[in-house]
């Protein structure tokens, strides 16, 4: 029952590997043989045992180094956690919906004690034991958002809910497929997705909006998005693009199986309930190529979806200088055969 | 399609208010008297207009003090009004209306301002006149090059060279740079002078 925490990095000699345990469960994105844009929201219901949608918020084998990361990356850039003035209430309604559900679903790593505004909070992974008072954060060693998000995998962002719009006016953004919160805090919902090809003209922003303004407090939702990484590096930001863009040119077919990965999000949508914003959850999830194809299922599907893919859609993602061999390294376990529906591994 | 963060521009209108400061550069000037031209009697006796030179100097002076204002402010950038400029936008109470005219950069930065006073951006008039030239902030170094016209261009801070990209800060006044030869750096594209 207990989780085996790997010792691994997302950097210069990039151990991340996954488990046989944790390829099983890993959030393979495509019900089809192709990909093409949709609003794709689903209930964010736990329950489905063996997945990482078995608790509201996923804590894997990988959670202590993805911390150790997100830390050395905010120790280069504290730009990448920023909250507006009016957003701390917000941050506080974070702090307790991941503290209780990570108590709740891992009450052997995690406990909250509740006496009034006193709280008690142990991490026992990452050896954390605090007493501090709700609501004043001169109790806590950072402001409520980060304290809770320094301990939590993924990417958060916090969304203000007025003037018939959404607002990006807090997160915490380490490991992103390439947008800066830096420069988009502050922007309204269409304004942070309008570098977004396709998806504008498609109506896709315009529905979703819909949906997520009219969110209610105890109903989260999820959807998926993905990417592809090489290498195993967690902070794909563009901050620092001219430091790792040069990976996407060492893709060789000799590599393509360690090197390459398929990079998940899992996007979930939570209202909170004294500030009324949305909680945005961005997990982020990496798999090998290698451990990809250890599923025939998983390998005839990605390789049809990568080979057909819309040229603005692998330019957008990043794709292009290396797609054409990762496609032809896949086509070797494309048999052609009829895939399965649904998303398991088989 | 144009992208959707960037600000759309409109054509100044005379609101209703207590009082008006409008705020113009070289280019902008023209776009203030041809506002005058639409504004009822005695407007700009409640109006301050605030003139702030272009990088060729001075130019369309005379007209707009001919407009008989009740405060003319003639300054060399933006940089020297502020001060006076966070003072009035201070002080301001609910009547006050702000227009700007000229280049983006110089209606991005007074929206900038106004916001930090308060002051929504939807609640300020502009219109866009003149040079394209962009402010661009590198998302590497974070540093701002003003008056960018071409594209690529290299950042004036980090010396990176820059994809200048549509989408757009309110919050910088800025567009995002992003290093265009990053993930092989001895590519070097053409530079073209795109933003005039």
């Amino acid at each position: 029952m207990g989780i085996n925490f790997r010792q691994e990095t997302f950097r210069d000699d990039y151990s991340f590997k996954n488990s046989p345990e944790q390829i099983r469960r890993f959030p393979f994105p495509f019900p089809e043989d192709k990909y093409m844009y949709s609003v794709n929201i689903e209930p964010h219901v736990p329950g489905l045992k063996d997945t990482v949608f078995e608790h509201l918020f996923d804590v894997d084998e990988h959670y202590i180094s993805e911390m150790q990361d997100r830390a050395l990356v905010l120790a280069e850039d504290p730009l990448r956690c920023q909250s507006l003035p009016h957003m701390e209430l917000a941050g506080w309604d974070t702090l307790e919906l991941l503290m209780t559900e990570k108590a709740k679903s891992y009450p052997d790593l995690f406990t909250l004690t509740r006496d009034g505004d006193k709280w008690h909070w142990i991490n026992r992974p990452l050896g954390i034991d605090d007493h501090f008072t709700f609501g004043d954060s001169s109790t806590l060693p950072y402001g409520p958002l980060e304290y809770i998000t320094r301990q939590s995998q993924g990417d958060f962002a916090v969304l203000d809910q007025r003037d018939n719009n959404l607002w990006m006016d807090a997160g915490i953004v380490t490991t992103q497929a390439d947008w800066s919160l830096d420069f988009d805090i502050g922007m309204n919902f269409f304004e942070w997705h309008a570098p977004v090809p396709l998806a504008h003209q498609m109506g896709v922003f315009t529905r979703a909006l819909k949906f997520l303004m009219a969110m209610q407090q105890g109903q989260p939702s999820r959807r998926h998005n993905w990417t592809m990484t090489i290498n195993s590096r967690l902070d794909t930001s563009p901050e620092n693009f001219h430091k790792w863009g040069t990976d996407r040119a060492t893709v060789t077919p000799e590599n393509v199986g360690q090197k390459v990965h398929l990079r998940v999000e899992v996007q979930m949508f939570f209202r909170l309930p004294r500030s009324n914003a949305l909680l945005f959850p961005i997990r982020c999830y990496l798999l090998k190529m290698d451990e990809l194809v250890t599923s025939p299922k998983w390998a005839r599907r990605f390789h049809r979806v990568l080979r057909d893919l819309p040229n603005e859609l692998a330019e957008y993602k990043g794709l292009v200088r290396y797609r054409p061999t990762v496609v032809e390294w896949l086509s070797k376990y494309d048999d052609g055969a009829p895939t399965s529906a649904g998303l398991g591994p088989d | 399609m144009t992208m959707l963060s960037r600000p759309v521009y409109g054509v100044l209108t005379p609101q209703t208010g207590k009082n008006h400061l409008l705020i113009a550069d070289a280019d902008g000037a023209s776009a203030i008297t041809d506002f005058a031209k639409k504004a009822p009697p005695g407007f700009f006796a409640s109006a301050e207009i605030m003139y702030l030179d272009g990088p060729d100097g001075a130019k369309n002076v005379q007209a707009l003090k001919a407009l008989s204002p009740a405060r003319f402010y003639q300054g060399p950038s933006i940089a020297a009004a502020l001060p006076r400029l966070r003072q009035l936008l201070a002080e301001s109470h609910m009547g006050l209306r702000l227009y700007v005219a000229g280049t983006e950069g110089l209606i991005g930065q007074i929206v900038q301002i106004a916001n930090e006073a308060g002051i929504e951006y939807t609640a300020v008039q502009t219109e866009h006149r003149g040079s394209l030239a962009r402010r661009v902030q590198c998302v590497h170094c974070k540093g701002i090059t003003e008056n960018v016209t071409t594209q690529p261009c290299t950042c004036a801070h980090c010396g990176l060279l820059l994809l200048v990209r549509d989408h757009y800060s309110r919050r910088y006044a800025a567009f995002q740079g992003v290093c265009i030869n990053a993930e092989d750096p001895t590519e070097i594209p053409p530079t073209e002078e795109i933003f005039r």
